[in-house]
């Protein structure tokens, strides 16, 4: 292909931008990263995303991209080289169903885990390491969900790394505890560890700070 | 693989199995059909879905899929013929955006409008309707959102030819006007009228009924509040 132009619009505390910056890195692509501020989004966001208003947006050649596995299964169809995805449909299927598993149940519960409290947010932990569990059941002794390479899977549950995060800020007990949950968190050790995806998550001493503004009000507003 | 038996789970009235179904009928691929009944969910249900326990769920082979959209986009991969996805990634993205635009923000609204009344009602036609419209320019100057013949758009989004309008009479509603929205409502008229789909419905009567009890049980459940800060804005 001739001159590639390629942007990714995001923010640097962002899970779901985050993703786009590892499928990216995986394949070698080179892009422009533009970081927003989402109190004041820029008209260049605007008029890329009109109907979500939101990152991450990738821009190829012109044309965004919206939706953060929108743009990951667009990234796998376009750079084909080191697949994020499986070539399997039925593997496809499973990916695409784990991933879809994470956004819709994992990630709502990680949110409320960490704006609730006492008996409430007692419940929203057992659902949370119940939902784990059964992330654990799709990994069993892979190296990554993705097997022996990260995939579509293991970079949708960046989230996890998020939960982790404001848990520490907060001060509260980690929900993904090696004793309960030894594979995940043998598999969150490994990801971590992972040349590209370190590259690709916040800075862990601000991170925790802006956690700590972020969901610390909200807990002593209550 | 592809000459593996195929069965489907699947609810008589469930818009999401007719997805399913559509594909496998447009792909002219036979499954042997088996109805659950949801409100009274059998050890099958419980053994092939037990993360989500709900249809369609998709047995190929060995093989269970579950979820709508990932068994439709299964099929098109294993039985590659009569594509529903196109060939070219952005039109495969966009096609991805447009259906998940529609299921998080059209289908949940015109559900609430469908079981809410008063301002309820009213917050979720208005929202319901600013999601058309924008469908509404997708769709403009197109026969079907696949072009000439059905795609995965128009299979995703079918149940807005069928359902919706079931939909607007049970809840004594309107969200597609045909004056505001002509691409939409003729978009609707051609997927109904495909042979493949017109043979593939549930029975209207049928639906009605069981539409007016659900709605009145939805409104009177102590989730529905819940449901309505979720997916209505303010």
């Amino acid at each position: 292909m001739a001159e590639e132009e390629v942007k990714l619009f995001g923010t640097w505390a962002s899970p779901f931008s985050r993703r786009i910056e590892v499928a990216l890195k995986l394949k070698g692509v080179q892009y422009e990263y533009i970081e927003e501020n989402l109190t004041n989004k820029s008209p260049a966001l605007l008029n890329y995303n009109p109907v979500h208003k939101q990152i991450p947006v990738l821009v190829h050649n012109g044309k965004p991209v919206a939706e953060s596995f929108v743009i990951m299964e667009y990234v796998d169809e376009t750079w084909k080289h080191n697949p994020i995805l499986p070539t399997d449909p039925y593997e496809k299927a499973m990916a695409r169903f784990w991933a879809k598993y994470i956004d819709e149940k994992l990630w709502p519960a990680a949110k409320k885990v960490v704006v609730t409290k006492g008996e409430e947010q007692k419940g929203v932990i057992n659902e949370i390491q119940q939902q784990m569990k059964n992330l654990e059941g799709e990994l069993k002794e892979k190296t990554f969900f993705g097997g022996e390479s990260i995939g579509f899977v293991d970079i949708a549950a960046n989230i996890i790394i998020w939960l982790v995060v404001a848990q520490e800020a907060l001060g509260m007990d980690q929900i993904l505890d090696e004793e309960k949950l030894p594979i995940l968190h043998g598999w969150l050790q490994r990801l971590l560890d992972d040349a590209v995806f370190k590259e690709c998550v916040p800075p862990k001493e601000r991170h925790l700070d802006f956690s700590k503004v972020k969901f610390g009000s909200s807990i002593a507003s209550k | 693989m592809a000459e593996q038996k195929v069965k489907l789970l699947g609810f008589w009235v469930s818009p999401f199995m007719y997805r399913v179904i559509w594909a496998l009928k447009l792909k002219g691929i036979d499954y042997e059909y088996i109805e659950e009944d949801i409100f009274n969910k059998s050890p099958l249900l419980l053994q092939l879905n037990p993360i989500h326990k709900k249809v369609p769920v998709l047995i190929h082979g060995d093989r269970v899929i579950c979820e709508s959209y990932v068994i439709v986009q299964y099929i098109d991969e294993t039985w590659p013929h009569c594509p529903l996805l196109p060939q070219d990634p952005y039109e495969r993205a966009m096609a991805r955006f447009w259906a998940d635009f529609a299921e998080t923000k059209l289908l949940m609204t015109a559900s609430i409008a469908l079981c809410g009344r008063g301002e309820v009602q009213e917050r979720a036609v208005k929202q319901a309707m600013e999601a058309v419209e924008k469908i509404e320019g997708v769709v403009k100057g197109k026969k079907l959102f696949g072009g000439e013949s059905i795609g995965y758009l128009d299979i995703c989004l079918g149940w807005m030819s069928y359902w919706l309008p079931v939909w607007e009479e049970v809840g004594g509603m309107q969200i597609i006007d045909p004056i505001k929205f002509p691409a939409t409502s003729s978009w609707m008229n051609t997927f109904l009228h495909h042979p493949v789909i017109g043979d593939n419905l549930p029975a209207r009567d049928a639906m009605i009924e069981y539409f007016q009890k659900r709605s009145k049980d939805i409104s009177e459940s102590d989730w529905f509040e819940g449901v309505i800060r979720l997916h209505l804005q303010p």
